[in-house]
């Protein structure tokens, strides 16, 4: 590393690459250094430091964006002690592991758990009231996750379930520890099914594990055949997709069969259901894929 | 933006790590950012702005590499490099992939004085 500016030259090495992107550039005694190149990377401040780096992308011969050059400045004292720490640790560890535990506490009740996802409108505390409804003596519990308001646990609880709203403030997506935190205050439904309704959002809750026994995307008619290809995350994540809203199908052009082969491309197989909860279509069988996901998971232990 | 809630695990991960390894300062932290996973670079680097503010990070740099997409195609049987979800095999044009590389969202090393 040069031990003045702090820019890797090429010593240090992840996964065969150096740890910066090649560059040239000059400090205030005269001395210019080159450093290696790399591709396929971004190298960025999270600062504005005391030197006379510029700050704005470069656009290097390999076409990486290249936004800054040195870890550190000529006053950053005991630079010549620095030493490089491998760590190779998922940022998600920690989520992943409290979902794990949740899992083991789900699975302990033996409790089939669906993390419910979609776009904001999409139906879902609809659909849940229609689910719940026709589940008629299966225990049930819900999770509500919004940024505000306990109006949807409200809906839930008038059908008689127990329902808790988890409020994640300025918060996109549920985690598993606020699931977690969930299922302290309302005890999982014994040999039931827990429904967890995450917050409205096609893109942050994907990332997070919440323990649960599947995912299931809901997509309305009333949104675009392309929502699988504009946010795959989630449809790649799903176990199952619910078609809701078909119902209103006769009043709009929306292809049906062009969302599920989109769903399929970014998750090929995947499961789909065309399901209303005004007209009832698909109900049976989405209780009888909820009663065979049971099956299974007391099948799996 | 969950990419905010990410940039705080990433700052608390290698915090507990430098203070452990007992670093007066973090000067560079690397990250694995795969293209096929959740996360985007521009909006996670413009939340660790924020994230380090105060913390043994604060001022360092952040290395970020772009693991390529990787998936494993059915019908031609061999893994293949698709650029993002979504993508059709560049083999034969199918959907029937599976994707085995790219997701990831790794700390992959730090830089300490």
């Amino acid at each position: 590393m040069c031990t003045t500016c702090g820019c890797g030259e090429g010593e240090a090495r992840v996964a065969g690459q150096p740890l910066t992107s090649g560059h040239t550039h000059t400090h205030a005694d005269g001395t210019t250094h080159s450093h290696a190149p790399a591709d396929g990377r971004y190298h960025h401040h999270a600062h504005e430091h005391g030197h006379d780096h510029h700050h704005a992308p470069d656009h290097t011969p390999d076409g990486a964006l290249h936004y800054g050059h040195g870890a550190a400045g000529n006053s950053v004292p005991g630079i010549g002690q620095a030493r490089l720490v491998a760590i190779e640790e998922d940022v998600l560890a920690r989520n992943d592991a409290i979902a794990a535990a949740n899992r083991a506490q789900l699975a302990a009740s033996r409790t089939l758990t669906l993390n419910l996802m979609s776009s904001p409108g999409a139906g879902k505390t609809t659909l849940l009231v229609e689910t719940i409804r026709r589940l008629g003596q299966t225990p049930v519990a819900v999770i509500e996750g919004d940024q505000e308001t306990t109006a949807d646990a409200d809906r839930i609880r008038a059908t008689g379930a127990p329902a808790i709203q988890v409020n994640t403030g300025k918060g996109c997506h549920l985690d598993a520890a606020m699931v977690g935190h969930a299922l302290a205050h309302q005890p999982p439904p014994a040999d039931g099914v827990l429904l967890i309704e995450n917050v409205g959002n096609l893109v942050c809750p994907a990332a997070f594990d919440l323990g649960e026994t599947h995912r299931v995307v809901i997509a309305s008619v009333t949104e675009g055949e392309d929502k699988p290809l504009k946010y795959p995350g989630i449809f790649a994540t799903a176990d199952l997709m619910l078609v809701a809203k078909t119902d209103l199908l006769p009043h709009l052009d929306f292809d049906v069969a062009q969302l599920i082969a989109n769903a399929r491309k970014v998750r090929p197989g995947i499961a789909v259901i065309r399901l209303s909860a005004r007209s009832g279509e698909g109900f049976d069988d989405w209780l009888g894929w909820i009663d065979a996901a049971r099956r299974m998971a007391r099948l799996a232990g | 933006m969950h990419e905010m809630s990410l940039a705080q695990s990433i700052v608390e991960l290698v915090e507990e790590r430098a203070r452990a390894e007992g670093a007066q300062r973090v000067t560079r932290v690397g990250l694995a950012v795969g293209a096929l996973g959740h996360v985007e670079p521009e909006a996670l680097t413009f939340c660790l702005a924020s994230a380090v503010r105060d913390t043994l990070l604060e001022g360092c740099a952040f290395d970020i590499v772009r693991p390529g997409g990787r998936a494993y195609c059915f019908d031609c049987r061999h893994e293949v490099e698709i650029a993002a979800r979504g993508d059709a095999c560049p083999g034969c044009g199918g959907h029937a992939l599976h994707v085995a590389g790219g997701e990831d969202l790794k700390v992959t090393h730090m830089e300490i004085v």
